[in-house]
């Protein structure tokens, strides 16, 4: 793939720009934020929970393949149906043959991330079947005909305001009252669920004990989508099964106070199989699809195997400084953040920007606050060693080769010295050059003599001193 | 006794009043800083762009200059990290592990060496007026010598802390990142200037000198009188 795919850098810059934008998120981020903080610290135990749900997720990889193929036998024995697709694109061709194959039309989707990835709707929409979001935040997104933002809340950059602007082009009836605003969308949205052919859901926890798929919300729609249509069609991603319902507990102990602050979600969804004889509601027909899609690869790597421990709160991005400036468009990748920016290049489609893993300051906010105690700073440098290796980093090298000879550093450091005042006319000159978009927040102090020199005169004073005190 | 000095190239060509005061401080609680020749850099700017082959010349420079070192100290929380991690340059059965193991596990930031080290909090300091600290993300998250620094700032006798609205967000240096990622380094920087100026504090004290040199050259920019600090020249403040 060429280097220009995609750039960071460009789209962050440019994200800046928006300050109406920035606005929004800041005080979303600020208060989500606030709402885990209040949470974590309401539970004294939080970092026994954390260390038990890390241990469960690596217990999880350990086994991965016997797990999956566990879940596929109790899937199956419990009246479902298990498919395994190996890229983000042949999920999207099975799914969508599927349901054509089915004579489906129209589509209702609960909130899932793995669909995204695999550009889901996307697919159904040439194959001429509507899929329409049922997650409020989701599906506002797909109204404006946006991309989420947020792993966990995907119209997180979206003001109040702009949706009752949306709601008046789309639905002729606006409103800027929550509840009113809710109301509208679910007016329109009980119609889709009942006329639907069918509904897809993502997959928060899959237990390989029982054959159970579940979901967390808080709105009841994802709910609504895997039981009101005849036939129901669960996404997930390979790693988000777990041996038993016992472990289960054990991640739904840190998911929702990580993710909202909230202690369970309004809805807590286990989905086991299909309707049963004598049952009289359930889908008739239930799909587990399991999505590969590069992550074989990165569980076969020792290094950057710990990223599949991730179960998607969301904690990451919200503390990352660099998400919470540019938001998650610029990642231009589905999934964004610190989290993102170790999964993305690792996945087999929209890897993003190849040197997404530089995008960072190191600050390791996201390690502090992932519940799965995933090391992102130490995963990041693993993939810039990783990019670097192919690469030559002719200032690097440089400054590493004057580093090695201490009079070469110094004769230019003093080179510095006699060039830096013209830093600024440089700048003033080109503001658009490296220099200048480095000094445009900033006043550079300039090189001074060094510390070395001034040290003898400074250690004789300081020994007189000594001497004359005691 | 002595304290051998590690000074950082920032310390050593942009921030020498640093480099004092981290001596002076060390003198202050009846140490001689010794100042070892030939340092240049940790090497950090190379590591964190990945090239750990680029450090590991560095990293046995350092081995050599600091061996006999009783005791190492650093003003800046990012370098002695970045020794810490020697070690891990090194395959275990190579010499050098084991060598920079050694140099690593004597290494210090100061105010974590005055603290955890010697024991000192009191170091008879004086500073009249407010200040808010900036807690750096590689001293108090990476190195987790945080506290050390509050200790040692809540014994200086004048001085009132503000609280910063985040504090322990990042300023948005991040070494090759500011260069690399300008407009993005300087939107955060410019919500940590905005979070000082909202403190109402006159100083703003931190134990990283890179944080120091971004948050200092904004100030700088903006022509704001807040005077940015390091630790130690807050330690030595009113020293006779
Ligand atoms: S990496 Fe950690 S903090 Fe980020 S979403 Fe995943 S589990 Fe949550």
């Amino acid at each position: 793939m060429s280097k220009s795919a995609y750039d960071f850098g460009r789209a962050s810059a440019k994200a800046l720009g928006d300050r109406p934008s920035r606005a929004i998120l800041h005080k979303a981020i600020g208060h989500i934020r606030v709402l885990r903080q209040r949470s974590v610290n309401a539970m004294p135990d939080f970092p026994e929970r954390q260390a038990r749900a890390v241990a469960v997720r690596d217990k999880t990889l350990a086994r991965l393949p016997d797990l999956l193929e566990a879940l596929e036998a109790k899937v199956t024995a419990a009246g479902g149906n298990v498919h395994f697709a190996e890229t983000a694109d042949s999920a999207a061709a099975l799914i969508t043959k599927l349901l054509a194959d089915r004579g489906v039309r129209l589509v209702v989707k609960g909130k899932s991330m793995v669909s995204e990835e695999i550009g889901l709707n996307d697919a159904l929409a040439a194959a001429g079947i509507e899929a329409v979001e049922t997650d409020l935040g989701e599906y506002i997104i797909q109204l404006a005909g946006q991309r989420p933002s947020h792993i966990l809340a995907p119209a997180l950059h979206v003001s109040k305001e702009q949706v009752s602007e949306l709601f008046a082009r789309k639905f002729g009836r606006t409103s800027t009252d929550i509840p009113e605003m809710t109301r509208i969308a679910r007016d329109s949205l009980r119609q889709k669920f009942l006329a639907a052919d069918a509904g897809i859901t993502g997959c928060n926890i899959a237990i390989a004990e029982t054959g159970t798929v579940t979901v967390l919300e808080n709105e009841g729609n994802i709910r609504l989508s895997a039981s009101c249509p005849p036939i129901h069609v669960a996404v997930m991603t390979l790693e988000k099964v777990v041996e038993t319902l016992a472990d289960a507990a054990v991640v739904l102990d840190i998911l929702p106070p990580s993710a909202t602050g909230q202690t369970l979600p309004v809805h807590l969804s286990f989905f086991t199989g299909a309707r049963r004889e004598g049952e009289r509601d359930g889908p008739k027909e239930m799909h587990l699809v399991i999505v590969d899609n590069g992550r074989s690869e990165i569980l076969a790597d020792p290094v950057l195997r710990s990223i599949l421990r991730c179960i998607r709160c969301g904690a990451c991005l919200n503390v990352c400084p660099v998400y919470q400036s540019v938001g998650g468009h610029a990642y231009g990748t589905v999934y964004p953040g610190p989290m993102g920016s170790v999964l993305s290049p690792l996945l087999k489609d929209n890897p993003g920007d190849p040197r997404q893993p530089f995008a960072c300051t190191h600050c390791a906010a996201c390690a502090e606050a992932c519940p799965a105690g995933i090391d992102h700073p130490a995963l990041l440098q693993e993939l810039r060693r990783r990019v670097s290796a192919g690469e030559s980093d002719p200032a690097v090298t440089a400054f590493s080769l004057l580093a090695r000879h201490p009079l070469l550093f110094g004769g230019a450091a003093a080179l510095g010295r006699t060039f830096d005042p013209k830093l600024t006319e440089v700048a003033a000159v080109a503001p658009e050059s490296p220099v200048g978009r480095f000094l445009r927040g900033r006043a550079f102090p300039g090189l001074s003599r060094p510390f070395s020199r001034r040290f003898k005169s400074l250690a004789r004073r300081l020994s007189r001193k000594q001497g004359g005190r005691s | 006794m002595e304290a051998f000095l590690f000074i950082p190239c920032l310390v050593e060509h942009v921030l020498p009043q640093v480099g004092e005061a981290t001596a002076m401080v060390l003198s202050r609680v009846g140490l001689t800083p010794v100042m070892p020749k030939g340092q240049t850099c940790c090497g950090q700017f190379a590591y964190k762009r990945g090239r750990a082959d680029l450090v590991r010349p560095l990293a046995r420079r350092f081995v050599e200059i600091f061996g006999d070192a009783p005791a190492i100290v650093c003003p800046s929380g990012s370098c002695t990290a970045m020794v810490r991690r020697y070690p891990s340059l090194f395959a275990e059965d190579d010499p050098w592990h084991a060598r920079a193991g050694q140099v690593a596990a004597k290494t210090f930031e100061l105010g974590q060496y005055l603290v955890e080290q010697l024991g000192v909090t009191d170091l008879g300091a004086r500073f009249d007026g407010t200040a808010a600290l900036h807690a750096s993300c590689q001293t108090s998250r990476v190195l987790g010598a945080g506290s050390p620094t509050e200790a040692l700032l809540a014994k200086v006798a004048g001085l009132t802390l503000v609280p910063l609205a985040r504090p322990e967000r990042c300023c948005g240096f991040g070494g090759a990142f500011s260069v690399d990622y300008p407009e993005v380094s300087q939107a955060i920087l410019t919500e940590k200037i905005d979070d000082i100026v909202a403190s109402g504090a006159e100083a703003v004290i931190t134990a990283e000198p890179s944080c120091l040199l971004n948050i200092a050259s904004a100030l700088a920019k903006r022509e704001l009188p807040i005077r940015p600090l390091h630790l130690a020249e807050v330690l030595v403040g009113g020293m006779a």
